[in-house]
């Protein structure tokens, strides 16, 4: 039961980390953003970079393998676009750190809130 | 006004900053890390040993309720201005994470509110990631404990 919830536990933090590492790249960053905006074929997503096509392919396929971008097909072209579920998680990674915090300090406040006068 | 807690992680670096601002004056904001009854209280820690000094140095420790100790921190207090700021380390005890180095900072917002802001320093980008997890992992093995619970439950 233990050995099968740590292997469960460290699976999920490898997936987290590779998406930590997915962003922590300027340039993916950078792709994105753009397809925040709109949903974009792999053409138009390297037209914004001076890297090459085939470097700007690599990143888009980081990316999509940390399921940031998703795609659809629209007859014989690929259209990337933001997958915001995957986005919103690693918001939530940091959430429980930021949790751990927050309940300290409300504590710290309705504690000292009995020294007012 | 909601004041909620801030976390600032920036990508690429081994520091992160929480902010926080308080519903309280700036002299009792200081008085809750000054005084160690009250630190005991918030931060749910015994407090071994508080020198609020310039040199000084602090120890923490947690029990559960058989008596077995849980967590023990430690450090060494580098600067100590009263209303204003500490400098201190953090080092977990028992546990193969390098110290970090802590700056916080109070702020006097208006004669009923105040701020913190603590800034941390770890060894390396990883290792702030890991600091980062660990209060995800904790959750994940609390959900999996109450999980087995009922489980046993079940059975």
């Amino acid at each position: 039961m233990t050995s099968l919830y740590l292997q469960s536990n460290n699976c999920i933090m490898e997936i987290r980390r590779d998406v930590f590492q997915a962003i922590a790249d300027p340039t993916r960053r950078a792709i994105l953003s753009l397809v925040a905006v709109q949903s974009m074929t792999p053409g138009a997503i390297a037209e914004n970079f001076e890297s090459s096509r085939q470097t700007i392919s690599k990143h888009i396929q980081i990316l999509s393998e940390c399921e940031l971008l998703s795609q659809t097909q629209n007859g014989r072209e690929i259209y990337y676009h933001l997958n915001p579920q995957k986005m919103k998680e690693i918001d939530n990674f940091i959430e429980p750190f930021r949790k751990m915090w927050d309940d300290r300090f409300n504590k710290l406040e309705s504690i000292m809130k009995n020294y007012k006068k | 006004m909601e004041r909620k807690t801030k976390i600032i992680a920036e990508e690429g670096k081994q520091d992160l900053v929480i902010t926080r601002e308080f519903d309280l004056p700036l002299e009792l904001l200081f008085k809750a890390y000054e005084d160690p009854e009250i630190v005991s209280q918030w931060m749910g820690t015994k407090v071994l040993k508080l020198e609020n000094k310039k040199h000084g140095s602090w120890a923490f420790e947690t029990s559960d309720p058989n008596g077995n100790v849980v967590f023990k921190a430690s450090g060494v207090i580098h600067d100590f201005v009263p209303n204003e700021k500490i400098v201190r380390t953090f080092e977990m005890e028992n546990i193969l994470f390098a110290p970090q180095l802590e700056f916080l900072e109070f702020e006097k917002l208006t004669e009923d509110t105040s701020k913190l802001t603590m800034q941390i320093i770890y060894k390396s980008i990883e290792h702030r990631l890991t600091q980062l997890k660990l209060p995800f992992a904790q959750g994940l093995n609390m959900a999996h404990n109450r999980l087995e619970e009922i489980v046993k439950k079940l059975k």
